[in-house]
């Protein structure tokens, strides 16, 4: 009912293409822009924006990353907080020693340096598949931050061993308070979810696709493996430099090479498992699953027991509550929280009336 | 000035008196309101460092709560707290940070995070929001210039006073500086940030004083450890110096110091590798190692005896194991309680607000007019278990010195009854010149202190 396609025609190739075919569709995601450009910069707290919407959004942008690489091309990758680093650092390198950089450039040259780098490591997966190609970036993660701790350039000699982000400026203006950060990370993630989503159903798209499900036969049509792989490689390391980038600049502030380690990584590809292999949106849903969810448990045990029981017995259940939420997600829905999104549209489109 | 002092003050008198007997006639419920000042607490008691996490902030929680029950709060203001879970981890501290900074209308003035990740995200959201970050030995070292950090605090001992001051005891121990010529002394170090930290002092020290310093990084999470001790017993160290973290790294030291039968007089932990829960695990192994401490265990002070009877007698005790009051960690907490309690009072005086609550800039005030005689001290029941020390407007580090403690088996047991001090002035010129870099490089104007 709330679904219904009927009386919905395409007549053209141009509609048939569309990225949102479905009128309901269209309003929607009017109505998610709306909300999340105007109303939460206007009415959500310094706390919602600081603690949960701006982290949730980078985290979404990085796991988006790790899902064009996993979930689109098939390449199994344990290096995403590697490339996140890559980008956080450039990102400040390009800051520091180039005068008047803007912001905006030095956050794209961020994403390629980080691309660059992935492109470097994705060379192996030219030749290994699956779990092998895992243990290979592994070695990118834990290569590329070895080199930021040990090489003291990368910090400008910082003593402490941290950077700390410049001011962003764009246009003159400093974008320094809360709302004005989030329209920033919500600007950045929004255009670039937006290409992947049309990279993922283009050509690009499909031939990732076509090299995830069958390599070989994907070569004997003509597909090209070394570029294709190679470019989902650098196409996800650029989200994921990017998202770094806005970790250090938009998020964190101040970050030292060992806050991007392998657990980070194994984060990101929890993400995108409990989100949805190979969907845009499992991407954000995931990532708030495993970011958000802790902190819903936390703060709803601290409102219903308060003091009376033990802050460490608190803390323990929370943990164990969120374990076993992961396994119940996983039995009754291994495709992931974007194919319960799916699934519950195609109930709404019988709504009332199933058969 | 006196005089106008005076004047003012008979005046607030008046306005006082007038204001008591207006109250007096009208009938109001404002004043059945308690007084209280709130502090946000982000510990972390799940994860592989929950062992210090519990102990530091159960102590911090038992002074608190001796302070309300000794003295029902300081001069009348009750203090009161909220909790949040960090694990230790630097998304999930920035959250608590949020959460806690504000609750109803109440506002957190001081975040003791204990844990550098956590320190380093938050570091760029204090001074906006008016906290005081006090990162109790850890950190950036060089937040101990007040003028560039004015919200940050290095309070007590950062990691190059305390490089400075275990080289210092281990100079006496060999006889004098003369002595250290020659002599080869390895930093055997988690390969990190924090690791690292220490190298521009004893480089420095190297060179000045004529020694040879090997340094020997351990990879995360440093329980693999046997090429390195390979290479110690190659180049025949005199002296190891182990700055390792978590119980893992450093009873795995101690144990492969055991094995190629390197003395464990001979080696110096800094005081992440100094508690109780790092030494244990080696066993029989640890008799003998020294460790550095900024307060050392025990329960010897008048203090943490009353807080026993008063807190835990009352069954209001924070640790679950009542056995580890007076350990190393939980000393510790206490220690960085008495510094909020002792800001909050120094900031009532200052800003004149005697049994009132304080906002963040009275707050701070209070904190660096820290001043922690040995009168003081023993007024608190502390003697022995802080160094006396002042903080200042440029100085937000304080003592600089260090206690040296030695595992029996069973027990930590200082074997400095005084403090050794640090090479204060080497170690600020070096915070000076690193903070100034600092501030070149975000464009911060350092701000004036009174001379």
């Amino acid at each position: 009912m709330i679904y219904r396609e009927s009386g919905q025609f395409r007549t053209t190739y141009n509609q048939d293409t569309q990225i949102f075919p479905l009128r309901q569709d269209r309003f929607a995601m009017i109505a998610l822009l709306a909300v999340g450009l105007v109303v939460i910069p206007l009415v959500a707290s310094d706390y919602w924006l600081k603690a949960l919407l701006i982290p949730w959004l980078i985290f979404s942008l990085v796991a988006l990353g790790q899902n064009i690489l996993t979930g689109y091309a098939g390449q199994l990758s344990l290096g995403s907080a590697g490339f996140m680093a890559v980008g956080a650092f450039a990102c400040y390198n390009f800051m520091l020693r180039i005068d008047g950089m803007p912001f905006l450039v030095a956050l794209v040259l961020s994403g390629i340096s980080a691309a660059v780098v992935g492109m470097a490591f994705g060379l192996p997966s030219l030749r290994i598949r699956g779990l092998y190609l895992a243990v290979a970036t592994l070695a990118a993660q834990f290569f590329i931050v070895w080199a930021l701790d040990k090489f003291g350039w990368f910090k400008n000699f910082d003593p402490s061993g941290v950077i700390t982000a410049q001011p962003m400026i764009i246009l003159g203006n400093v974008f320094d308070t809360a709302q004005e950060k989030y329209l920033i990370v919500a600007v950045v993630v929004g255009v670039l979810a937006l290409l992947a989503k049309n990279m993922a159903r283009g050509s690009t798209g499909r031939a990732w696709m076509a090299v995830r499900d069958m390599d070989v036969a994907a070569e004997v049509m003509g597909l090209p493996l070394v570029r294709t792989k190679l470019l989902a490689f650098a196409i996800s390391s650029f989200y994921c430099g990017v998202g770094g980038a806005l970790f250090a600049f938009a998020y964190l502030g101040t970050v030292e090479p060992s806050a991007f380690t392998i657990d980070l990584s194994f984060r990101i590809l929890f993400m995108i498992i409990i989100g949805g292999i190979g969907t845009i949106l499992g991407s954000f849903l995931g990532a708030a699953f495993i970011l958000l969810l802790p902190i819903l448990l936390s703060v709803v045990f601290h409102l219903i027991f308060g003091n009376a029981i033990s802050a460490s017995v608190i803390s323990s259940v929370e943990l164990i509550i969120f374990g076993v939420l992961i396994i119940a997600f996983l039995i009754y829905e291994p495709h992931g929280m974007a194919r319960m999104w799916q699934i519950v549209k195609e109930k709404l489109r019988l709504w009332p009336f199933p058969h | 000035m006196r005089m106008n002092l005076s004047i003012s003050k008979t005046l607030r008198g008046l306005i006082a008196a007038t204001v008591v007997a207006a109250t007096a006639l009208i009938p109001t419920v404002s004043f059945a309101q308690a007084k209280e000042q709130y502090f946000g607490i982000p510990s972390y008691r799940v994860g592989p460092f929950a062992a210090g996490g519990t102990g530091f902030f159960g102590g911090i929680i038992d002074y608190l709560q001796y302070v309300n029950m000794k003295e029902g709060g300081v001069r009348g203001v009750k203090l009161t707290w909220a909790e949040c879970e960090t694990e230790y981890n630097a998304a999930r501290g920035v959250e608590c940070y949020q959460r806690l900074l504000k609750k109803g209308n109440q506002q957190m003035h001081i975040f003791e995070p204990l844990a550098t990740p956590i320190a380093y995200g938050v570091l760029n959201r204090v001074d906006d929001d008016k906290v005081i970050l006090t990162q109790y030995g850890y950190g950036r070292s060089d937040a101990a210039d007040g003028t560039v950090f004015p919200w940050v605090f290095a309070t007590m001992t950062s990691y190059w006073s305390q490089a400075s001051g275990i080289m210092n005891w281990m100079s006496t121990k060999e006889g004098g500086i003369a002595n250290m010529k020659g002599k080869k002394i390895a930093h055997l170090h988690l390969d990190s940030a924090f690791g690292r930290e220490p190298l521009p002092v004893l480089r420095r020290l190297a060179k000045d004083w004529g020694f040879e310093l090997i340094e020997i990084p351990v990879a995360s999470p440093g329980i693999e450890q046997q090429a390195q001790w390979l290479r110690i017993r190659q180049e025949r160290a005199d002296w190891v110096i182990l700055w390792g973290f978590g119980a893992g790294m450093n009873s795995t030291a101690i144990t492969s110091a055991a094995r190629i039968n390197f003395p464990r007089e001979k080696m110096v932990g800094v005081w992440w590798a100094g508690s109780e829960e790092d030494v244990i695990p080696a066993g029989e192994a640890a008799k003998g190692y020294f460790a550095a401490a900024n307060v050392p265990n025990g329960k010897n002070f008048p203090l943490v005896q009353d807080i026993e009877k008063v807190v835990y007698g009352a069954g209001k005790g924070n640790l679950s194991d009542p056995k580890r009051i007076g350990s190393i960690y939980w000393n510790r907490g206490v220690t960085a309680g008495i510094f909020w309690v002792e800001a909050m009072r120094n900031g009532q005086v200052f800003a004149n607000k005697r049994g009132q609550v304080l906002n963040g800039d009275e707050m701070r005030a209070g904190f660096e007019g820290l001043n922690l005689t040995p009168a003081r001290l023993k007024e608190l029941g502390i003697e022995g278990m802080l160094p006396s020390f002042r903080l200042t407007c440029r100085d937000h580090e304080g003592s600089g010195q260090i206690k040296m403690i030695q595992w029996d088996g069973t027990k930590w047991n200082s074997v400095t009854p005084d403090w050794i001090s640090s090479d204060k002035k080497m170690v600020r010129a070096m915070v000076e010149e690193s903070a100034a870099k600092y501030a070149a490089e975000q464009r911060i104007i350092p701000r004036v202190c009174p001379a």
